[in-house]
Protein backbone atom coordinates (compact mmCIF):
# COMPACT_ATOMS: atom_id res chain seq x y z
CA UNK A 1 0.00 0.00 0.00
CA UNK A 2 1.69 3.13 -1.33
CA UNK A 3 -0.43 4.92 0.45
CA UNK A 4 -0.17 3.52 3.75
CA UNK A 5 3.09 4.19 3.71
CA UNK A 6 4.09 7.82 2.35
CA UNK A 7 1.69 8.51 5.48
CA UNK A 8 3.76 7.01 7.90
CA UNK A 9 6.95 8.54 6.09
CA UNK A 10 5.08 11.77 6.03
CA UNK A 11 3.99 11.66 10.17
CA UNK A 12 7.80 10.65 10.90
CA UNK A 13 8.80 13.93 8.95
CA UNK A 14 6.73 15.95 10.38
CA UNK A 15 7.27 14.95 13.64
CA UNK A 16 11.28 15.42 12.96
CA UNK A 17 10.16 18.99 11.82
CA UNK A 18 8.54 19.86 15.02
CA UNK A 19 11.55 18.55 17.36
CA UNK A 20 13.73 20.05 15.04
CA UNK A 21 11.70 23.51 15.85
CA UNK A 22 12.03 22.48 19.86
CA UNK A 23 15.93 21.35 19.31
CA UNK A 24 16.41 24.66 17.82
CA UNK A 25 14.92 26.72 20.77
CA UNK A 26 16.43 24.56 23.55
CA UNK A 27 20.13 25.13 21.86
CA UNK A 28 19.33 28.71 21.82
CA UNK A 29 18.53 28.94 25.57
CA UNK A 30 20.90 26.47 26.54
CA UNK A 31 23.80 28.32 24.31
CA UNK A 32 22.78 31.85 25.47
CA UNK A 33 22.48 30.90 29.31
CA UNK A 34 25.45 28.47 29.43
CA UNK A 35 27.45 31.39 28.10
CA UNK A 36 26.32 34.18 30.12
CA UNK A 37 24.86 32.80 33.27
CA UNK A 38 27.77 32.74 35.20
CA UNK A 39 28.79 36.16 34.82
CA UNK A 40 25.48 37.71 36.42
CA UNK A 41 27.24 38.67 39.30
CA UNK A 42 26.61 41.82 41.74
CA UNK A 43 29.28 43.30 40.20
CA UNK A 44 27.98 42.91 36.42
CA UNK A 45 25.24 44.81 37.52
CA UNK A 46 27.74 47.57 40.25
CA UNK A 47 30.95 47.40 38.91
CA UNK A 48 32.40 50.22 36.59
CA UNK A 49 31.15 48.88 33.69
CA UNK A 50 27.54 47.80 35.24
CA UNK A 51 24.48 47.32 33.73
CA UNK A 52 22.26 48.72 36.26
CA UNK A 53 21.60 52.14 34.68
CA UNK A 54 20.64 49.96 31.76
CA UNK A 55 18.33 47.82 33.37
CA UNK A 56 17.03 50.53 35.01
CA UNK A 57 16.47 52.79 31.45
CA UNK A 58 14.90 49.29 30.17
CA UNK A 59 12.09 49.29 32.60
CA UNK A 60 11.51 53.25 32.60
CA UNK A 61 11.20 53.44 29.03
CA UNK A 62 9.00 51.03 28.96
CA UNK A 63 6.92 52.30 31.87
CA UNK A 64 6.94 55.75 29.73
CA UNK A 65 5.80 54.28 26.33
CA UNK A 66 3.11 52.67 28.00
CA UNK A 67 2.12 55.83 29.41
CA UNK A 68 1.33 56.82 26.13
CA UNK A 69 0.32 54.19 24.17
CA UNK A 70 -2.08 52.64 26.46
CA UNK A 71 -4.75 54.97 26.61
CA UNK A 72 -4.46 55.73 22.95
CA UNK A 73 -4.45 51.81 22.04
CA UNK A 74 -7.24 51.22 24.35
CA UNK A 75 -9.16 53.85 23.21
CA UNK A 76 -9.29 52.85 19.38
CA UNK A 77 -9.44 49.58 20.14
CA UNK A 78 -12.82 49.95 21.69
CA UNK A 79 -13.82 52.17 19.08
CA UNK A 80 -12.93 49.04 16.81
CA UNK A 81 -14.78 46.34 19.04
CA UNK A 82 -18.07 48.54 20.11
CA UNK A 83 -19.16 51.38 17.95
CA UNK A 84 -17.42 51.58 14.42
CA UNK A 85 -19.92 50.99 11.76
CA UNK A 86 -19.38 49.24 8.71
CA UNK A 87 -18.46 52.08 6.57
CA UNK A 88 -15.41 53.51 4.88
CA UNK A 89 -14.36 55.28 7.33
CA UNK A 90 -13.94 52.30 9.91
CA UNK A 91 -12.33 50.50 6.79
CA UNK A 92 -9.61 52.90 6.77
CA UNK A 93 -8.86 52.73 10.37
CA UNK A 94 -8.26 49.24 10.47
CA UNK A 95 -5.91 49.64 7.25
CA UNK A 96 -3.65 52.05 8.62
CA UNK A 97 -3.95 50.36 11.95
CA UNK A 98 -3.13 46.54 9.74
CA UNK A 99 -0.07 48.43 8.20
CA UNK A 100 1.76 50.49 11.10
CA UNK A 101 1.79 46.51 12.23
CA UNK A 102 4.30 46.06 9.72
CA UNK A 103 6.05 49.54 9.40
CA UNK A 104 9.44 47.68 10.18
CA UNK A 105 11.08 49.27 13.35
CA UNK A 106 14.35 50.94 12.31
CA UNK A 107 11.66 52.76 10.17
CA UNK A 108 10.15 54.06 13.17
CA UNK A 109 12.92 54.88 14.44
CA UNK A 110 14.26 57.77 11.87
CA UNK A 111 10.68 58.43 11.67
CA UNK A 112 11.27 59.55 15.30
CA UNK A 113 14.76 60.77 14.80
CA UNK A 114 13.04 63.70 12.19
CA UNK A 115 10.53 64.05 14.65
CA UNK A 116 11.67 63.96 17.97
CA UNK A 117 15.50 64.21 17.71
CA UNK A 118 15.41 67.04 14.91
CA UNK A 119 12.39 69.03 14.66
CA UNK A 120 11.67 68.97 17.99
CA UNK A 121 15.36 69.58 18.71
CA UNK A 122 14.99 67.36 21.91
CA UNK A 123 18.64 65.46 20.57
CA UNK A 124 19.00 61.64 22.26
CA UNK A 125 16.67 61.69 24.63
CA UNK A 126 14.70 59.05 26.85
CA UNK A 127 11.26 61.00 26.03
CA UNK A 128 11.42 61.01 22.15
CA UNK A 129 12.63 56.97 22.12
CA UNK A 130 9.13 56.31 24.23
CA UNK A 131 7.60 58.70 22.22
CA UNK A 132 8.66 56.25 19.56
CA UNK A 133 7.94 52.82 21.33
CA UNK A 134 5.11 54.04 21.34
CA UNK A 135 4.31 53.44 18.11
CA UNK A 136 5.37 50.46 18.00
CA UNK A 137 3.13 49.36 20.62
CA UNK A 138 0.11 51.08 19.33
CA UNK A 139 -1.44 48.23 16.33
CA UNK A 140 -0.69 45.27 18.59
CA UNK A 141 -2.32 47.24 21.85
CA UNK A 142 -5.73 48.27 19.19
CA UNK A 143 -5.75 44.31 17.90
CA UNK A 144 -5.45 42.50 21.34
CA UNK A 145 -7.99 44.78 22.50
CA UNK A 146 -10.24 44.34 19.95
CA UNK A 147 -9.81 41.05 19.91
CA UNK A 148 -10.16 40.20 23.69
CA UNK A 149 -13.65 42.76 23.66
CA UNK A 150 -15.16 40.80 20.81
CA UNK A 151 -14.27 37.46 22.74
CA UNK A 152 -17.00 38.72 25.46
CA UNK A 153 -20.51 37.39 24.25
CA UNK A 154 -22.89 39.94 23.00
CA UNK A 155 -26.09 38.48 25.67
CA UNK A 156 -23.19 40.39 28.55
CA UNK A 157 -23.76 43.72 26.35
CA UNK A 158 -28.02 42.95 25.67
CA UNK A 159 -28.30 42.32 29.39
CA UNK A 160 -26.68 45.34 30.60
CA UNK A 161 -28.09 47.40 27.76
CA UNK A 162 -31.51 46.18 28.06
CA UNK A 163 -31.43 47.13 31.72
CA UNK A 164 -31.10 50.33 30.80
CA UNK A 165 -27.18 51.26 30.88
CA UNK A 166 -25.24 53.31 28.68
CA UNK A 167 -22.79 51.92 26.63
CA UNK A 168 -20.10 53.65 28.63
CA UNK A 169 -21.33 51.74 31.65
CA UNK A 170 -22.34 48.86 29.71
CA UNK A 171 -17.98 49.09 28.65
CA UNK A 172 -16.92 50.08 32.29
CA UNK A 173 -19.18 47.43 34.43
CA UNK A 174 -19.15 44.56 31.97
CA UNK A 175 -17.77 43.93 28.83
CA UNK A 176 -13.77 45.58 29.91
CA UNK A 177 -13.55 43.64 33.46
CA UNK A 178 -14.38 40.28 31.40
CA UNK A 179 -11.95 41.06 28.57
CA UNK A 180 -9.31 41.71 31.22
CA UNK A 181 -7.51 38.85 31.20
CA UNK A 182 -7.11 39.09 27.65
CA UNK A 183 -5.95 42.40 28.30
CA UNK A 184 -3.63 41.44 30.56
CA UNK A 185 -1.78 39.25 28.06
CA UNK A 186 -2.07 42.03 25.48
CA UNK A 187 0.46 44.23 27.18
CA UNK A 188 2.34 41.57 28.57
CA UNK A 189 2.84 40.81 25.08
CA UNK A 190 3.72 44.66 23.98
CA UNK A 191 6.08 44.70 26.83
CA UNK A 192 7.86 41.64 26.03
CA UNK A 193 8.52 43.12 22.33
CA UNK A 194 9.48 46.83 23.88
CA UNK A 195 12.22 45.63 26.76
CA UNK A 196 13.98 43.78 23.82
CA UNK A 197 13.40 46.61 20.82
CA UNK A 198 17.09 48.00 19.28
CA UNK A 199 16.72 49.36 16.27
CA UNK A 200 13.93 51.98 17.31
CA UNK A 201 16.40 53.83 20.71
CA UNK A 202 19.93 53.64 18.90
CA UNK A 203 18.09 56.29 16.94
CA UNK A 204 16.08 58.34 19.20
CA UNK A 205 17.58 57.27 23.08
CA UNK A 206 20.85 57.51 21.56
CA UNK A 207 23.58 55.12 23.01
CA UNK A 208 24.84 56.63 26.77
CA UNK A 209 23.81 55.78 30.23
CA UNK A 210 22.95 58.21 32.62
CA UNK A 211 26.10 58.13 35.37
CA UNK A 212 23.26 58.86 38.01
CA UNK A 213 22.18 55.54 39.36
CA UNK A 214 17.91 55.80 38.59
CA UNK A 215 17.99 58.58 36.91
CA UNK A 216 14.59 59.41 35.72
CA UNK A 217 14.92 62.79 33.89
CA UNK A 218 13.53 62.02 30.90
CA UNK A 219 15.59 64.75 28.43
CA UNK A 220 18.77 62.57 29.53
CA UNK A 221 19.98 59.92 26.97
CA UNK A 222 19.01 56.56 27.87
CA UNK A 223 20.77 53.13 26.49
CA UNK A 224 18.80 50.46 27.14
CA UNK A 225 20.04 46.70 27.61
CA UNK A 226 19.16 45.30 24.33
CA UNK A 227 21.30 48.55 22.52
CA UNK A 228 23.82 47.61 25.41
CA UNK A 229 24.08 44.48 24.06
CA UNK A 230 24.03 45.92 20.52
CA UNK A 231 26.92 48.28 20.88
CA UNK A 232 29.02 45.45 23.01
CA UNK A 233 29.33 42.99 20.20
CA UNK A 234 29.12 45.27 17.22
CA UNK A 235 31.79 48.00 18.12
CA UNK A 236 33.17 46.99 21.13
CA UNK A 237 35.60 49.54 22.56
CA UNK A 238 39.12 48.52 22.85
CA UNK A 239 40.04 48.00 26.61
CA UNK A 240 36.78 46.69 27.77
CA UNK A 241 35.95 43.27 28.65
CA UNK A 242 33.40 43.39 25.95
CA UNK A 243 32.57 39.95 25.19
CA UNK A 244 31.84 38.95 29.09
CA UNK A 245 29.55 41.99 28.91
CA UNK A 246 27.49 40.99 25.72
CA UNK A 247 27.14 37.26 26.95
CA UNK A 248 26.05 38.94 30.17
CA UNK A 249 23.85 40.52 29.16
CA UNK A 250 22.24 38.41 26.40
CA UNK A 251 21.62 35.83 29.13
CA UNK A 252 19.90 38.47 31.61
CA UNK A 253 17.66 39.67 28.44
CA UNK A 254 16.58 36.16 27.89
CA UNK A 255 15.54 35.56 31.40
CA UNK A 256 13.59 38.81 31.67
CA UNK A 257 11.72 37.14 28.55
CA UNK A 258 10.93 33.98 29.92
CA UNK A 259 10.01 35.87 32.97
CA UNK A 260 7.31 37.84 30.89
CA UNK A 261 6.37 34.92 29.15
CA UNK A 262 5.29 33.27 32.49
CA UNK A 263 3.75 36.54 33.78
CA UNK A 264 1.46 36.01 30.83
CA UNK A 265 -0.58 33.33 31.73
CA UNK A 266 -0.66 33.51 35.73
CA UNK A 267 -2.03 36.94 36.55
CA UNK A 268 -4.96 36.79 34.10
CA UNK A 269 -5.89 33.32 35.62
CA UNK A 270 -6.22 35.02 39.09
CA UNK A 271 -7.61 38.04 37.64
CA UNK A 272 -10.36 36.31 36.26
CA UNK A 273 -11.25 34.41 39.29
CA UNK A 274 -11.12 37.79 41.14
CA UNK A 275 -13.26 39.70 39.85
CA UNK A 276 -16.09 37.23 38.88
CA UNK A 277 -15.95 34.76 41.11
CA UNK A 278 -14.93 31.37 40.86
CA UNK A 279 -17.94 29.61 38.99
CA UNK A 280 -16.86 31.45 35.82
CA UNK A 281 -15.54 29.81 32.95
CA UNK B 1 -33.43 62.73 39.86
CA UNK B 2 -32.78 64.54 36.50
CA UNK B 3 -29.31 66.02 37.32
CA UNK B 4 -27.64 62.57 37.78
CA UNK B 5 -29.58 61.48 34.59
CA UNK B 6 -27.70 64.25 32.34
CA UNK B 7 -24.34 63.61 33.96
CA UNK B 8 -24.77 59.77 32.95
CA UNK B 9 -25.70 60.92 29.38
CA UNK B 10 -22.83 63.35 29.35
CA UNK B 11 -20.38 60.92 30.05
CA UNK B 12 -21.63 58.22 27.54
CA UNK B 13 -20.93 60.88 24.67
CA UNK B 14 -17.80 61.86 25.76
CA UNK B 15 -16.39 58.64 25.74
CA UNK B 16 -17.58 57.77 22.83
CA UNK B 17 -15.69 61.00 21.49
CA UNK B 18 -12.88 60.11 22.94
CA UNK B 19 -12.50 56.47 21.62
CA UNK B 20 -13.34 58.10 17.92
CA UNK B 21 -10.52 60.64 18.79
CA UNK B 22 -7.89 58.22 19.48
CA UNK B 23 -9.14 55.37 16.57
CA UNK B 24 -8.28 58.39 14.00
CA UNK B 25 -5.37 59.28 15.71
CA UNK B 26 -3.87 55.88 15.07
CA UNK B 27 -4.96 56.50 11.40
CA UNK B 28 -3.20 59.74 11.46
CA UNK B 29 0.47 57.92 12.38
CA UNK B 30 0.84 56.17 9.73
CA UNK B 31 0.03 59.01 7.33
CA UNK B 32 2.40 61.33 9.31
CA UNK B 33 5.02 58.60 8.82
CA UNK B 34 4.99 58.32 5.26
CA UNK B 35 5.46 61.97 5.17
CA UNK B 36 8.00 62.67 7.31
CA UNK B 37 10.19 59.68 6.29
CA UNK B 38 9.18 60.03 2.42
CA UNK B 39 9.86 63.56 2.34
CA UNK B 40 13.06 63.36 3.65
CA UNK B 41 13.85 60.18 1.49
CA UNK B 42 12.85 61.67 -1.61
CA UNK B 43 14.90 64.86 -1.70
CA UNK B 44 17.20 62.64 -2.35
CA UNK B 45 16.52 63.23 -5.78
CA UNK B 46 17.44 66.58 -6.38
CA UNK B 47 21.15 65.08 -6.18
CA UNK B 48 20.99 61.87 -7.14
CA UNK B 49 19.21 60.51 -10.15
CA UNK B 50 16.35 58.02 -9.87
CA UNK B 51 18.11 55.64 -12.55
CA UNK B 52 21.55 55.53 -10.69
CA UNK B 53 19.77 55.22 -7.33
CA UNK B 54 18.06 52.04 -8.26
CA UNK B 55 20.79 50.36 -11.03
CA UNK B 56 24.28 50.92 -9.78
CA UNK B 57 25.79 48.88 -7.11
CA UNK B 58 28.58 51.98 -6.72
CA UNK B 59 28.17 53.28 -3.21
CA UNK B 60 30.75 55.91 -2.21
CA UNK B 61 28.77 58.94 -1.00
CA UNK B 62 32.33 60.59 -0.47
CA UNK B 63 32.76 60.97 -4.01
CA UNK B 64 29.03 61.31 -4.86
CA UNK B 65 28.28 58.21 -5.70
CA UNK B 66 25.00 56.44 -4.54
CA UNK B 67 23.79 53.64 -6.12
CA UNK B 68 22.04 51.54 -3.85
CA UNK B 69 21.26 48.33 -5.85
CA UNK B 70 23.65 46.30 -3.27
CA UNK B 71 21.62 47.32 -0.35
CA UNK B 72 18.74 46.26 -2.55
CA UNK B 73 20.00 42.90 -3.38
CA UNK B 74 21.13 42.27 0.03
CA UNK B 75 17.99 42.90 1.36
CA UNK B 76 15.84 40.48 -1.28
CA UNK B 77 18.59 37.82 -1.54
CA UNK B 78 18.67 37.23 2.82
CA UNK B 79 14.46 37.16 2.68
CA UNK B 80 14.41 35.02 0.41
CA UNK B 81 16.50 32.58 1.66
CA UNK B 82 14.88 32.89 5.24
CA UNK B 83 11.48 32.39 3.29
CA UNK B 84 13.09 29.22 1.63
CA UNK B 85 14.56 28.05 4.61
CA UNK B 86 11.83 28.83 7.22
CA UNK B 87 8.76 28.53 5.16
CA UNK B 88 8.85 24.79 4.44
CA UNK B 89 10.06 24.26 8.61
CA UNK B 90 7.66 26.56 9.78
CA UNK B 91 4.52 24.97 7.75
CA UNK B 92 5.34 21.56 8.87
CA UNK B 93 5.32 22.49 12.46
CA UNK B 94 1.53 24.62 11.76
CA UNK B 95 0.55 21.25 10.11
CA UNK B 96 1.90 19.12 13.25
CA UNK B 97 0.39 21.35 15.46
CA UNK B 98 -3.18 21.30 13.80
CA UNK B 99 -3.57 18.20 13.12
CA UNK B 100 -0.63 15.29 14.62
CA UNK B 101 0.73 16.35 17.98
CA UNK B 102 -1.02 14.63 20.79
CA UNK B 103 -2.33 17.31 23.27
CA UNK B 104 0.90 17.16 25.63
CA UNK B 105 2.95 17.89 23.30
CA UNK B 106 0.92 20.93 22.10
CA UNK B 107 1.13 22.15 25.38
CA UNK B 108 5.18 22.00 24.98
CA UNK B 109 5.04 23.44 21.57
CA UNK B 110 2.83 26.62 21.79
CA UNK B 111 4.52 28.33 24.09
CA UNK B 112 8.21 27.27 23.07
CA UNK B 113 7.00 29.20 19.93
CA UNK B 114 5.73 31.98 21.72
CA UNK B 115 9.39 32.00 23.66
CA UNK B 116 10.76 32.30 19.80
CA UNK B 117 8.72 35.26 18.99
CA UNK B 118 9.81 36.94 22.48
CA UNK B 119 13.43 36.77 22.11
CA UNK B 120 14.74 40.11 21.11
CA UNK B 121 16.40 40.24 18.04
CA UNK B 122 19.86 41.61 19.47
CA UNK B 123 19.93 38.19 20.77
CA UNK B 124 19.28 36.71 17.69
CA UNK B 125 21.96 38.69 16.12
CA UNK B 126 24.36 38.26 18.89
CA UNK B 127 23.73 34.28 18.39
CA UNK B 128 24.63 34.46 14.53
CA UNK B 129 27.49 35.99 15.17
CA UNK B 130 28.98 33.89 18.13
CA UNK B 131 27.80 30.75 16.47
CA UNK B 132 26.58 30.29 12.46
CA UNK B 133 29.03 32.66 11.58
CA UNK B 134 32.23 30.75 12.83
CA UNK B 135 30.07 27.17 11.16
CA UNK B 136 29.89 29.27 8.19
CA UNK B 137 33.48 29.85 8.14
CA UNK B 138 34.37 26.57 8.67
CA UNK B 139 32.17 24.66 6.50
CA UNK B 140 32.44 26.84 3.43
CA UNK B 141 36.23 27.83 3.75
CA UNK B 142 35.33 31.26 3.36
CA UNK B 143 37.53 33.78 4.80
CA UNK B 144 34.64 35.82 6.70
CA UNK B 145 31.32 33.63 7.30
CA UNK B 146 29.57 37.25 7.11
CA UNK B 147 26.98 37.40 4.57
CA UNK B 148 23.88 36.89 2.49
CA UNK B 149 23.63 32.70 3.90
CA UNK B 150 24.25 33.97 7.52
CA UNK B 151 21.49 36.22 8.11
CA UNK B 152 19.36 34.29 5.70
CA UNK B 153 19.21 31.63 8.52
CA UNK B 154 19.33 33.83 11.07
CA UNK B 155 16.13 35.39 9.76
CA UNK B 156 14.92 31.56 9.06
CA UNK B 157 14.72 31.43 12.29
CA UNK B 158 13.26 35.04 13.40
CA UNK B 159 10.40 34.23 10.95
CA UNK B 160 9.22 30.65 12.49
CA UNK B 161 6.56 31.45 15.23
CA UNK B 162 5.08 34.29 12.87
CA UNK B 163 4.57 31.09 10.28
CA UNK B 164 3.84 28.63 12.87
CA UNK B 165 1.03 30.33 14.43
CA UNK B 166 -0.76 32.17 11.52
CA UNK B 167 -0.37 28.54 9.29
CA UNK B 168 -1.63 27.26 12.53
CA UNK B 169 -4.93 29.28 12.65
CA UNK B 170 -5.68 29.28 9.04
CA UNK B 171 -5.59 25.19 9.27
CA UNK B 172 -7.42 25.17 12.43
CA UNK B 173 -10.56 27.49 11.51
CA UNK B 174 -11.24 25.10 8.68
CA UNK B 175 -14.59 23.63 8.69
CA UNK B 176 -14.46 19.82 10.57
CA UNK B 177 -16.26 18.53 7.32
CA UNK B 178 -13.55 19.16 5.09
CA UNK B 179 -11.54 16.61 6.86
CA UNK B 180 -14.47 14.26 7.83
CA UNK B 181 -15.18 13.93 4.05
CA UNK B 182 -11.55 12.93 2.86
CA UNK B 183 -11.34 10.72 5.73
CA UNK B 184 -14.36 9.13 4.82
CA UNK B 185 -13.83 8.76 1.45
CA UNK B 186 -10.50 6.19 2.53
CA UNK B 187 -8.02 9.23 2.30
CA UNK B 188 -5.09 8.74 4.61
CA UNK B 189 -4.38 11.53 6.96
CA UNK B 190 -1.20 12.66 4.72
CA UNK B 191 -3.44 12.62 1.80
CA UNK B 192 -5.94 14.55 3.56
CA UNK B 193 -3.46 17.23 4.95
CA UNK B 194 -1.81 17.83 1.42
CA UNK B 195 -4.94 17.50 -1.52
CA UNK B 196 -7.43 19.10 1.14
CA UNK B 197 -6.19 20.33 4.31
CA UNK B 198 -3.58 22.79 2.89
CA UNK B 199 -5.16 24.11 0.02
CA UNK B 200 -8.13 24.85 1.73
CA UNK B 201 -6.14 26.78 4.17
CA UNK B 202 -3.70 28.33 1.59
CA UNK B 203 -4.92 32.17 1.59
CA UNK B 204 -4.14 31.89 5.23
CA UNK B 205 -0.70 30.61 5.07
CA UNK B 206 0.05 33.05 2.48
CA UNK B 207 -1.03 35.74 4.84
CA UNK B 208 1.81 34.56 7.11
CA UNK B 209 4.23 33.61 4.45
CA UNK B 210 3.82 36.93 3.26
CA UNK B 211 3.95 38.79 7.06
CA UNK B 212 7.02 36.64 7.84
CA UNK B 213 8.83 38.33 4.80
CA UNK B 214 8.08 42.02 6.33
CA UNK B 215 9.34 40.85 9.35
CA UNK B 216 12.53 39.62 7.38
CA UNK B 217 12.78 42.35 5.34
CA UNK B 218 12.80 45.02 8.24
CA UNK B 219 14.70 43.30 10.64
CA UNK B 220 17.91 45.22 11.29
CA UNK B 221 19.78 44.29 14.58
CA UNK B 222 20.35 40.48 13.89
CA UNK B 223 21.04 40.88 10.56
CA UNK B 224 23.60 44.10 10.72
CA UNK B 225 25.83 42.04 13.14
CA UNK B 226 26.34 39.14 11.04
CA UNK B 227 25.91 40.70 6.92
CA UNK B 228 29.13 41.93 7.01
CA UNK B 229 28.74 45.66 6.59
CA UNK B 230 31.01 46.07 3.84
CA UNK B 231 29.13 48.15 1.22
CA UNK B 232 30.43 45.74 -1.87
CA UNK B 233 28.56 43.91 -3.73
CA UNK B 234 28.42 40.30 -2.79
CA UNK B 235 30.37 37.99 -5.05
CA UNK B 236 28.77 34.88 -2.96
CA UNK B 237 25.98 34.16 -0.52
CA UNK B 238 29.24 33.85 1.94
CA UNK B 239 31.24 36.99 1.09
CA UNK B 240 30.12 40.41 3.28
CA UNK B 241 28.04 42.63 2.00
CA UNK B 242 24.97 45.37 3.31
CA UNK B 243 21.52 45.30 3.46
CA UNK B 244 19.12 48.00 3.38
CA UNK B 245 18.44 48.31 6.69
CA UNK B 246 22.27 47.31 8.04
CA UNK B 247 23.31 50.08 6.22
CA UNK B 248 21.31 52.72 7.92
CA UNK B 249 22.41 51.56 11.30
CA UNK B 250 26.26 51.50 9.75
CA UNK B 251 25.99 55.04 8.51
CA UNK B 252 23.41 57.00 10.45
CA UNK B 253 25.67 58.17 12.76
CA UNK B 254 28.24 59.75 10.81
CA UNK B 255 26.57 61.80 8.49
CA UNK B 256 25.00 65.51 9.38
CA UNK B 257 21.05 65.64 9.35
CA UNK B 258 19.94 66.81 6.09
CA UNK B 259 22.80 65.72 3.95
CA UNK B 260 22.52 63.86 0.41
CA UNK B 261 23.89 61.04 2.16
CA UNK B 262 21.74 61.29 4.85
CA UNK B 263 18.88 61.66 3.07
CA UNK B 264 19.89 58.55 0.78
CA UNK B 265 19.56 56.57 3.80
CA UNK B 266 16.10 58.08 4.45
CA UNK B 267 15.14 56.85 1.00
CA UNK B 268 16.29 53.25 1.65
CA UNK B 269 13.94 53.27 4.64
CA UNK B 270 11.26 54.65 3.03
CA UNK B 271 12.00 51.95 0.21
CA UNK B 272 11.48 49.36 3.36
CA UNK B 273 8.33 51.58 4.40
CA UNK B 274 6.83 50.80 0.79
CA UNK B 275 7.61 47.21 0.47
CA UNK B 276 5.73 46.59 3.94
CA UNK B 277 2.39 48.79 2.86
CA UNK B 278 2.63 46.91 -0.82
CA UNK B 279 3.15 43.49 1.17
CA UNK B 280 0.47 44.77 3.99
CA UNK B 281 -1.55 45.21 0.49
CA UNK B 282 -1.25 41.53 -0.51
CA UNK B 283 -2.23 39.98 2.49
CA UNK B 284 -5.30 42.17 2.35
CA UNK B 285 -5.88 40.71 -1.46
CA UNK B 286 -5.22 36.79 -0.37
CA UNK B 287 -7.75 37.35 2.56
CA UNK B 288 -10.33 38.37 0.45
CA UNK B 289 -10.06 35.69 -2.17
CA UNK B 290 -9.94 33.41 0.82
CA UNK B 291 -12.87 34.52 1.67
CA UNK B 292 -14.53 34.47 -1.53
CA UNK B 293 -13.81 30.75 -1.73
Amino acid sequence: MKARQSDRFATIMLWVGAIAIVALLVAFLGLILGRGLHYLTPEFFNGPDGVRGQLFNSFYLLALSLAFSLPVGLGAGIYLAEYAPKNKLTDLIRLSTESLATVPSIVFGLFGMIVFVNKLGLGFTILGGSATLALLNLPILVRVTEESLRAVPRSYREASLALGATMWQTLRKVILPTALPGLITGVTLVAGRALGETAILIFTAGMNVSRKLFDVNPFAAGETLAVHLFAAKSNPLPGTNADQIADGTAALLIIMVIVFNLCLTLPSRWLQYRLLGKNKE
Amino acid sequence: MPHRKTWVYFNDRLSRYLFISSAVLVSLIILCIIWFVGMQGLSTFRQVSVLEFFTSSKWSPDSGQFGALTFIVGSIGTTLIAILLGGPLGLAGAVFLAEIAPPWVRAIMRPATDLFAGIPSVVYGYVGLTVIVGFIRKSTNSSTGYGVLAAGIVLAIMILPTVISLSEEAIRSLPGTYKEASLALGATRWQTIRRVLVPAASPGILTAVILAMARAIGETMAVQMVIGNSPRFPGSLVSPTSTLTSNIVMEMGNTPFGSTWNNALFLMSFILLMIALVLIILVRTAVRRGAVR
